[in-house]
């Protein structure tokens, strides 16, 4: 007979057992020793029907194929450029890859993207290796200019972008600012107005910390209308739109 | 002269006071406290990050690189001299040994995960202290791991096994062993085991049937530390 040793949304460590005998089945970051099924890193248990998987709480990003990330320009070569992508990897910007401009043999490639510059870029193609490839074409694509870059932990980039952006766009909506969200961790924001460019990295600074507690839209929302002094209609969410969008 | 009474009037496999925290640096990835009596781990883990030079790369799988200090103001110093030196290459040598077994970094290759144990108070097993704090550490980090590992020093003073050796009964006058241990809690393989001193053997079958019954205690209490920084606080389950 098969027993479940955990609940849903329980904080579980590595090696932890999760249930026993063979009616259960192991998903992410999870495996099976004999008849046990046993965490492998820390996270959040999840039970979906007989599989048993776990969210992951911390950890670095890896770089994975269709991911919108933002990276830095940290090296020019010949005929691309690598970028720092907030991962153990860096990745490769080809020419072809980087621009529909015709660029002429020998120019100065810093024209085009230069040391420093932070790119919205989507990842192409990722190695056995991890040797990673970028692309720049694409809608949304592009070099950020001015603005400002903040660093989260990239497991929470999920609960910041929200189910199909409902909760970027309100904190877009309520600071009026500019803002982008890399699946590396790494967001760009843009505002007018300063005061409201610190509201915005406040408010996603609290996404961040309170992710993992419920109610979190709610709690976000009564922020945002505290510190604006404005009421805020939560969007409609139209059919169609796609979690790992820009936004 | 026989060892009846622990010099600080323990029970004779009883542990000193732990205390455990995990995220204490904010830098780092991941991070542990661990408290041992008067011993005081913390260690740092960074990565998976880029590893240079080119030639320690290892494209089948990440390494593991593991620094062990003890500060310099850690101990009185009379016996151990802090500092880099041949004793604490050594110790990080086994304690990487001892953490190899559970970390699986097959997911990135030519990558390293950076352990640094510092001790800035010392009062003898700073080896199974630095462990355990870089076991939580490590778990800290969202590495990926087949199990914790935990560490106890088992002795035997003038052949009475004793747990967890303070350093007045490593210095005890008469015939002491101290026995540092590391196991995986759910399997009970030994990662770590090294011996200094002399014992019979029957003590020191008693001695690691000992340890492992201390590990067990210390497992729980590393489980508690990593869960109580995730929980959230008033949120009963």
């Amino acid at each position: 007979m098969s027993k479940l040793l955990t609940k849903d949304k329980d904080v579980v460590v590595p090696g932890e057992c999760l249930a026993e005998g063979m009616d259960y089945l192991p998903g992410i970051g999870t495996y099976r020793d004999g008849e046990k099924i046993l965490a492998s890193r820390l996270g959040l248990s999840k039970i979906d029907g007989r599989a048993l998987e776990l969210i992951p709480l911390s950890g670095r990003y890896l770089p994975k194929r269709g991911d919108t990330i933002i990276a830095k320009v940290t090296e020019i070569t010949m005929s691309a450029w690598r970028v720092n992508t907030n991962s153990a990897y860096q990745a490769m910007l080809g020419m072809r890859d980087a621009t529909s401009e015709f660029i002429p043999k020998g120019a100065n490639l810093t024209k085009y993207f230069n040391f420093g510059d932070y790119l919205v870029c989507k990842i192409t193609n990722v190695t056995s290796q991890r040797l990673v490839d970028i692309t720049m074409k694409g809608p949304g694509l592009r070099k950020l200019r001015g603005g400002r870059i903040i660093q989260v932990n990239t497991n929470k980039v999920p609960r910041i972008i929200g189910k199909k952006g409902s909760m970027v766009s309100m904190v877009k909506n309520a600071t009026g600012c500019k803002i982008i969200v890399g699946q590396n961790g790494i967001i760009w924001l843009q505002g007018e107005d300063p005061k409201m460019e610190i509201l915005a990295v406040n408010t996603i600074k609290k996404i961040e910390e309170e992710s993992h507690i419920s109610g979190l839209t709610d709690r976000i929302k009564e922020f945002l209308e505290k510190e604006t002094g404005k009421k805020i209609v939560l969007e409609q969410i139209t059919e169609g739109g796609e979690q790992n969008d820009l936004h | 002269m026989t060892y009846t009474k622990r010099l600080d009037k323990r029970k004779f496999d009883e542990t000193r006071p732990i205390e455990a925290k995990v995220g204490v640096i904010k830098n780092a990835d991941g991070s542990a406290r661990f408290k041992i009596g008067n011993t005081v781990a913390l260690a740092a883990v960074y990565g998976p990050r880029e590893l240079y030079p080119r030639f320690m790369q290892n494209p089948e799988k990440g390494i593991l690189r593991v620094n062990y200090n003890m500060m310099p103001f850690s101990g009185h110093g009379n016996r151990v001299r802090p500092g880099p030196n041949r004793r604490s290459k050594e110790i990080a040598m086994v304690t990487k040994n001892a953490l190899l077994p559970v970390v699986d970094l097959s997911e990135f290759p030519n990558a390293v995960v950076d352990v640094f144990i510092e001790l800035p108070q010392t009062d003898a097993g700073t080896r199974c202290a630095g462990i355990c704090a870089a076991a939580m550490a490590l778990a800290d980090a969202g590495i990926i791991m087949k199990d914790l590992v935990s560490s106890v020093a088992v002795g035997c003073i003038d052949g009475t096994v004793v747990a967890d050796l303070n350093y007045d009964e490593e210095a005890f006058e008469g015939i002491v062993a101290d026995i540092p241990v590391a196991v995986l809690p759910n399997t009970g393989e030994v990662v770590l085991l090294q011996m200094d001193g002399e014992m019979s053997k029957d003590n020191m079958v008693k001695a690691l049937e000992l340890a492992k019954k201390v590990c067990a205690d210390i497992y729980e209490i590393q489980k508690k530390a990593l869960k109580e920084k995730y929980t959230v606080k008033g949120d009963k389950k």
